[in-house]
């Protein structure tokens, strides 16, 4: 095989010329190659995030539709039912994935310690929630804390509480049983992530630090934490994203799911996703109101996001 | 000084020990509660009964189970070698062949994750039903055959592949396809399982867009069945359970025959 470096092709005019159009041909190739995803993206991704934002400025009942400018957007604020689900997902949002990030990280610093036995088992124990689909295990949950059930029986049993707690049927118990199972679900997975961040810790960072006498938690705040920094911003902006469309499981958790009356206790498990999906398919269909609450998730992230991206950044 | 660190290595097992029985127990839950019966799941019975096999012919005579596992079945792996082929040529054209105007658009496509979906379904519904798509599967996976997420996890793979070889190929007269279907592809086999895995998880366990295409229970999937079962005015749980287990069982399965892909899948896009 001819060995070919860009000096010597450039040397060779003649091959230079044929060079250029194999050039052409060669982004011709790159198009090609990008061309059915780029077009299913067009139609099935950006053609949607395009008409959501005009369909937002429209009120739409049945098929009339007119323009009604930020119209929409005012009326939210008015709107108990928008209010209730923006206050509910702030609600996880603010509590839960703080502590489901703290959980994962302090079982990552654990399980990357070499002198931990059977690291392996823990890990793939605690990683396990994460294969089950959101819909299973919020019926799994729902199941294990239903008023006589499960968790209410072995609490009993331990003398931890008198009296049975009505988990669902409690505006706060219910979303306490939300962020529980959601816990449940996502610890071990933030934490794979962390684990495979800190394969590029060196190892000789904990023994130097070991060495000079620091603490295990010293380690954990002054080695651990600032070498997963970027990673900690990329699981808190997923986390943010995930749980601000937050959808299978209030739905699935609320008596009658997707027909249920209210989501949750008085409506205390509405979450913005939901309120959207009830706008289009349950009530009169108003696409346009919907479309409106869709870009205030939108927004948020954004916002959330960026707030998430400079709070990590001044830091360092 | 001694007693100290032994002391703190005890909570630091206990910890563990809390974290693993806490994580594995719904599952082991999930096992005895499908030879319950509705009565004793929801009174939180532990141990094993003997109704496995009315749990499971009730699942089997009430509802067309057979039919919509397989409609699980279908959607997912033909979601998964669509999305394969699709997403991965679109990396390879991305990372191989780069050119300003193609970068703008993978910047653009990136930029696009941050999306949530419920600002894309109301649209996307519409354009369903105009290409009369409601209530079919192919509504459902033609809308996720081209990933952002597997775009991206495929580019940062071919990043570390060897550009001199498919220079070298070049000059040995293969032509550009030949290259990325013979060459690329054989020696990224690892890649294509991790997004394999990640790509038939999602479309397994997919709830809210399913929930809206397909509308008649011939359609359905495994998890539209479950959560329909779970909402009715009678729930029989002991019949839930065992359709979940059934839901489960391929995730748990794979997870364990593959694990190191399904770990590569979830998290090495953010190797760098």
């Amino acid at each position: 095989m001819a060995e070919i470096t860009p000096n010597s092709l450039k040397k060779n005019t003649k091959f230079f010329k044929r060079n250029k159009s194999f050039e052409r041909s060669l982004n011709i190739y790159g198009w090609i190659f990008v061309s059915i995803a780029v077009i299913l993206l067009a139609i099935f991704l950006f053609y949607p995030i395009v008409n959501s934002l005009i369909l937002s400025t429209m009120s739409s009942k049945g098929i009339v539709q007119k323009f009604v400018g930020l119209n929409n957007y005012k009326k939210l604020f008015h709107d108990e039912v928008f209010l209730t689900g923006l206050k509910n997902t702030f609600i996880f949002f603010i509590i839960q994935v703080p502590i489901m990030l703290l959980l994962a990280l302090i079982l990552a610093a654990i399980l990357n310690d070499k002198t931990i036995k059977f690291r392996g088992v823990f890990r793939t124990g605690i990683f396990l929630p994460a294969v089950t689909s959101l819909v299973a295990y919020t019926i799994l949950f729902k199941m294990m804390f239903s008023l006589d059930g499960f968790i209410n029986k072995g609490l009993l049993s331990m003398h931890i509480i008198k009296n049975p707690i009505p988990w669902l049927m409690d505006p706060f118990w219910a979303r306490v049983t939300v962020m529980i199972a959601m816990t449940w679900r996502w610890t071990g997975y933030n934490m794979v992530f962390y684990l495979s961040g800190l394969q590029n810790v060196p190892d000789e960072l904990y023994e130097a630090a070991d060495i000079d006498g620091a603490s295990k938690m010293q380690q954990f705040f002054h080695i651990t934490i600032p070498m997963l920094k970027p990673i900690i911003v990329f699981t808190s902006v997923m986390s943010t994203i995930g749980t601000l469309q937050l959808f299978d499981e209030p739905m699935n958790f609320s008596q009658g799911g997707v027909t249920g009356a209210t989501i949750g206790p008085g409506n205390s498990l509405l979450t913005m996703s939901v309120y959207i999906y009830n706008l289009c398919f349950k009530y009169m269909p108003n696409f346009g109101y919907a479309a409106a609450v869709s870009y205030v998730i939108v927004f948020l992230v954004a916002i959330l996001s960026i707030i998430q991206f400079k709070v990590a950044g001044d830091k360092k | 000084m001694k007693v100290k660190r032994v002391v703190g290595r005890i909570f630091v097992y206990l910890f563990l020990i809390i974290a693993f029985v806490v994580s594995v127990f719904p599952f082991y839950w999930m096992i005895t509660g499908m030879t319950n019966t509705a009565v004793d799941v929801i009174k939180g019975k532990m141990t094993f009964g003997s109704h496995l096999i009315d749990n499971f012919k009730v699942l089997f005579t009430t509802y067309n189970i057979k039919r919509i596992f397989f409609n699980s079945i279908k959607i997912s792996v033909l979601t998964t070698v669509g999305t394969l082929i699709i997403s991965s040529m679109a990396a390879y054209g991305f990372e191989v062949y780069s050119s300003k105007a193609r970068e703008k658009t993978y910047a653009a496509i990136m930029l696009s994750m941050m999306v949530p979906f419920a600002a894309l379904m109301i649209p996307l519904f519409k354009l369903i039903v105009k290409f009369h798509l409601i209530n079919t599967h192919a509504g459902l996976i033609l809308t996720s055959l081209a990933s952002v997420f597997i775009i991206f996890f495929f580019r940062q793979s071919f990043k570390s592949f060897p550009k001199d070889i498919i220079q070298a190929a070049r000059v040995d007269g293969a032509g550009e396809f030949k290259i990325f279907t013979s060459i690329v592809m054989p020696s990224m086999k690892s890649t294509y399982a991790a997004a394999a895995i990640y790509a038939f998880m999602t479309s397994w366990n997919s709830y809210l867009w399913p929930l809206i295409v397909l509308q008649t229970d011939k359609q359905k999937t495994m998890t539209l069945l479950i959560s329909s079962m779970s909402s009715a005015y009678f729930p029989e749980y002991g019949v839930i359970m065992a359709a979940i287990v059934l839901a489960t069982l391929p995730m748990i399965i794979i997870f364990f025959t593959l694990q190191n892909y399904f770990v590569q899948g979830m998290t090495g896009s953010i190797k760098q």
